[in-house]
C-alpha cells in the first residue's frame, strides 16, 4: 500500500493507526493472563486467603475512590528492605486480584496504605478523618468530617455487586456459586459474597462492629474504617515460608 | 548560508498538496539515528540476559543473571534474576549484619540491657524509630499521649501495669479500655455528686454531704472496677483515681474544679471504649523486646 493511499484514506489510516499503537500493550499485558505465575496461590489449608470485600467494605472502597484517595495514597509495598521495615511485607498480585480498578495508586504524598488494616483503632480512624491534625500534628491530609455525618447510602449494594461480578469477582447469586464459594473461601466469607443476601449483611456487618461509633446511623465513616481494617489483613504471612512468594517471580 | 538559500537544497518527499503545497524531507541528526540503533541493539542484549519473552505459560528467563539467597528457614535458593529475589538478598544481608548484635539481645534481661550503657543505648535507638512509625500516631512522638485519647506514656500513671512482662502484654495482644455509659443508670444529680467525689481523691472538696452522697454511689457502681479506695485496677485497666494524673478526663492543672467535674461527668456519661490493636504480627519477637525496654523507659519507673 501506498504511503499516499494511507494518508488520503482517513478510515484506513484510523484502522491502521490503532493496530500500530495497541502493540505496545498487546505484548506488554496480554501474557501477562497466560502466565501461571503472575497471579501467587495464597492458600491456607486449601482455603483461599484473599476473598473479595463483604459489602460494608466494598461501600468503602467505592468512597475510598469517590474521594480520591488513590491520588495522595498507594497501596502497593514494593520489594525493597526499606519498604518492609515501614509498611510491612511486599504487596502480591493476590492481594489486588479481586480490586477492579486495582488501588496501586503512583503517588506517596501520605503513607501506602496496603497493610494499614490494624495498625490503628477505629477510633483512631474515625477521629483522624475527620480532623488528621488532632492525632498527627504535621499532616497536610485535608479533613473529611462529612464520613459522620452522612447516612451510608446501600439501597444499590447488590447492583454494586452484579457488576463488578461481571468482571470476574467471585460474587454469588446461584445456589451453585454459593457453593463453589463455600469451597474456596469457606461458609463465613461465602455467605459474606452472596448477593441476595447482600443488604442484610451489609446491615449486620456496621451494627455489630460499629466502625465510627455511633450506634443511631450506618454512616459513611462506617464503611471506610471497615474497608481501612481490612486492608492487607486477609494473608497471614506467617502461614508461609519466607522466600514462598519469591519463588512466583 | 541564509536561511532561504538552505531550504532550497533540502530534499522534498515528492507529494504535491492542493498543487503546490510540498512536504521538506529533513533527515534526523546522525548522532540521533545511532542513538536509535544502540537502544535497540540494547533491547536485543537485554532479550537475552534478562526474563523478557512470554512463552506459552511461562517466560524467558534470561542467561548468567543467576541470584543467590538463603531463606529464614536456611534454605539455599538459587533463581534466575527477579527483584523479589533480590529483595530476599537484601533482607538476608541485614539479617547477617546484625545477627551478632541482635543475637546479644535475646539472651539479655530486661535489667541486664538496663545496666548496661551501650547496649541500653542501642536498643533506645532500635526502638525508638520502630515508635516513630508505628507507635507516634497515637501515643505521638516521644510518647507524650493526647489527653483524653491516647494514654501518655512519659507520666507517672500506668493504666495496664508498667513492669516489663505487663508492657509486652500490652504491646503483643493490644488492649481495650471499656467503660459503661452510665447516663441511663444515674440521674443528674447522682453524676454530679459521683463526680464530685472522684475529684475528692485527688484534691480534697469541701461539701461533705456531697462527698459522702457520691461516696455511696461510687462503692455500688465504680469501686467493682476502680476499687473502694480509688486506686483502679491494672488487671482491667481501671485509672487511677487517687493522682492527679488524668488518664481519660480532659483535665489539666490549670482548669477550675468547676471545669474538672465536667470533665469528670462526660466521661461517666459517656463511657469509654477505645482499644489499641494487637502488634504481635507487624514485630518480631527481637523488636518487642526492645520496644518494651523503651517504653518502660519512657515513664518514670514506680
Amino acid at each position: 500500500m501506498k504511503h499516499e493511499t494511507i494518508e488520503t484514506h482517513a478510515g484506513i489510516l484510523i484502522v491502521l493507526t490503532l493496530i500500530v499503537i495497541s502493540i505496545g500493550g498487546l505484548v506488554e499485558i496480554l501474557p501477562l493472563y497466560f502466565i501461571d505465575d503472575t497471579v501467587e496461590e495464597v492458600k491456607v489449608d486449601g482455603i483461599e486467603s484473599v476473598r473479595p470485600y463483604t459489602p460494608l467494605e466494598l461501600r468503602g472502597r467505592d468512597l475510598y475512590q469517590r474521594e480520591g484517595c488513590y491520588t495522595c495514597h498507594s497501596q502497593m509495598i514494593r520489594p525493597f528492605r526499606d519498604e518492609k521495615l515501614r509498611y510491612g511485607h511486599y504487596s502480591l498480585a493476590a492481594e489486588s486480584k479481586y480490586d477492579h480498578p486495582f488501588q496501586w495508586g503512583s503517588k506517596r504524598t501520605g503513607p501506602d496504605l496496603a497493610r494499614v488494616g490494624g495498625k490503628y483503632s477505629n477510633e483512631w480512624h474515625v477521629q483522624h478523618l475527620v480532623n488528621p491534625r488532632s492525632t498527627v500534628k504535621e499532616s497536610i491530609m485535608p479533613n473529611y468530617g462529612w464520613f459522620l455525618e452522612n447516612p451510608l447510602q446501600f439501597n444499590d449494594i447488590a447492583d454494586r455487586m452484579r457488576a463488578l461480578k461481571l468482571v470476574g469477582v467471585p460474587y454469588s447469586e446461584t445456589q451453585a456459586e454459593y457453593e463453589l464459594n463455600i469451597k474456596n473461601f469457606g461458609k463465613e466469607v461465602a455467605n459474606q459474597l452472596d448477593i441476595t443476601q447482600a443488604e442484610a449483611n451489609l446491615i449486620e456487618q456496621a451494627v455489630s462492629k460499629n466502625y465510627d461509633g455511633y450506634i443511631a446511623e450506618i454512616t459513611e465513616m462506617d464503611a471506610m474504617v471497615a474497608y481501612l481494617q481490612v486492608l492487607g489483613t486477609m494473608v497471614d504471612f506467617k502461614q508461609f515460608d519466607d522466600g514462598y512468594f519469591a519463588t512466583f517471580r | 548560508m541564509s536561511k532561504e538559500k538552505k531550504s532550497q537544497t533540502v530534499q522534498t518527499t515528492g507529494h504535491a498538496w492542493d498543487g503546490d503545497i510540498q512536504e521538506f524531507n529533513n533527515p534526523l541528526p546522525t548522532w540521533w539515528i545511532w542513538g536509535f540503533y544502540i537502544t535497540v541493539v540494547f533491547a536485543i542484549v537485554y532479550w537475552f540476559l534478562y526474563p523478557a519473552w512470554p512463552v506459552g505459560d511461562s517466560y524467558t528467563k534470561g542467561m548468567g543473571n543467576t541470584v543467590e539467597y538463603t531463606t529464614k528457614e536456611g534454605e539455599v535458593v538459587v533463581t534466575h534474576w527477579t527483584t523479589r529475589a533480590l529483595y530476599q538478598k537484601e533482607m538476608q544481608a541485614a539479617r547477617e549484619q546484625q545477627a551478632v548484635q541482635l543475637a546479644k539481645y535475646s539472651k539479655l534481661s530486661f535489667d541486664e540491657i538496663k545496666k548496661d550503657d551501650a547496649m541500653r543505648a542501642y536498643a533506645i535507638s532500635v526502638a525508638k524509630v520502630l515508635f516513630a512509625d508505628n507507635c507516634a500516631a497515637c501515643h505521638q512522638p516521644g510518647g507524650a499521649g493526647l489527653i483524653s485519647m491516647y494514654p501518655s506514656l512519659v507520666d507517672d500513671d500506668w493504666i495496664w501495669g508498667s513492669d516489663y512482662k505487663q508492657i509486652e502484654t500490652s504491646i503483643r495482644s493490644g488492649r481495650k479500655g471499656v467503660m459503661p455509659s452510665f447516663s441511663k443508670t444515674l440521674n443528674e444529680k447522682q453524676i454530679d455528686d459521683v463526680a464530685y467525689y472522684v475529684l475528692n481523691y485527688s484534691s480534697k472538696q469541701n461539701d461533705f454531704a456531697r462527698v459522702k452522697n457520691g461516696k455511696e454511689i461510687f462503692n455500688t457502681n465504680c469501686a467493682a472496677c476502680h476499687t473502694q479506695k480509688g486506686i483502679g485496677n491494672i488487671q482491667l485497666g481501671a485509672a487511677n483515681l487517687t493522682d492527679k494524673i488524668w488518664t481519660v478526663a480532659g483535665i489539666t492543672a490549670k482548669m477550675k474544679d468547676k471545669d474538672k467535674i465536667n470533665s469528670i461527668k462526660q466521661v461517666i456519661k459517656n463511657g469509654i471504649a477505645r482499644e489499641m490493636p494487637g502488634w504481635e504480627n507487624r514485630f518480631s519477637d527481637l523488636e518487642i523486646k526492645m520496644l518494651t525496654f523503651y517504653v518502660n523507659e519512657l515513664g518514670s519507673k514506680q
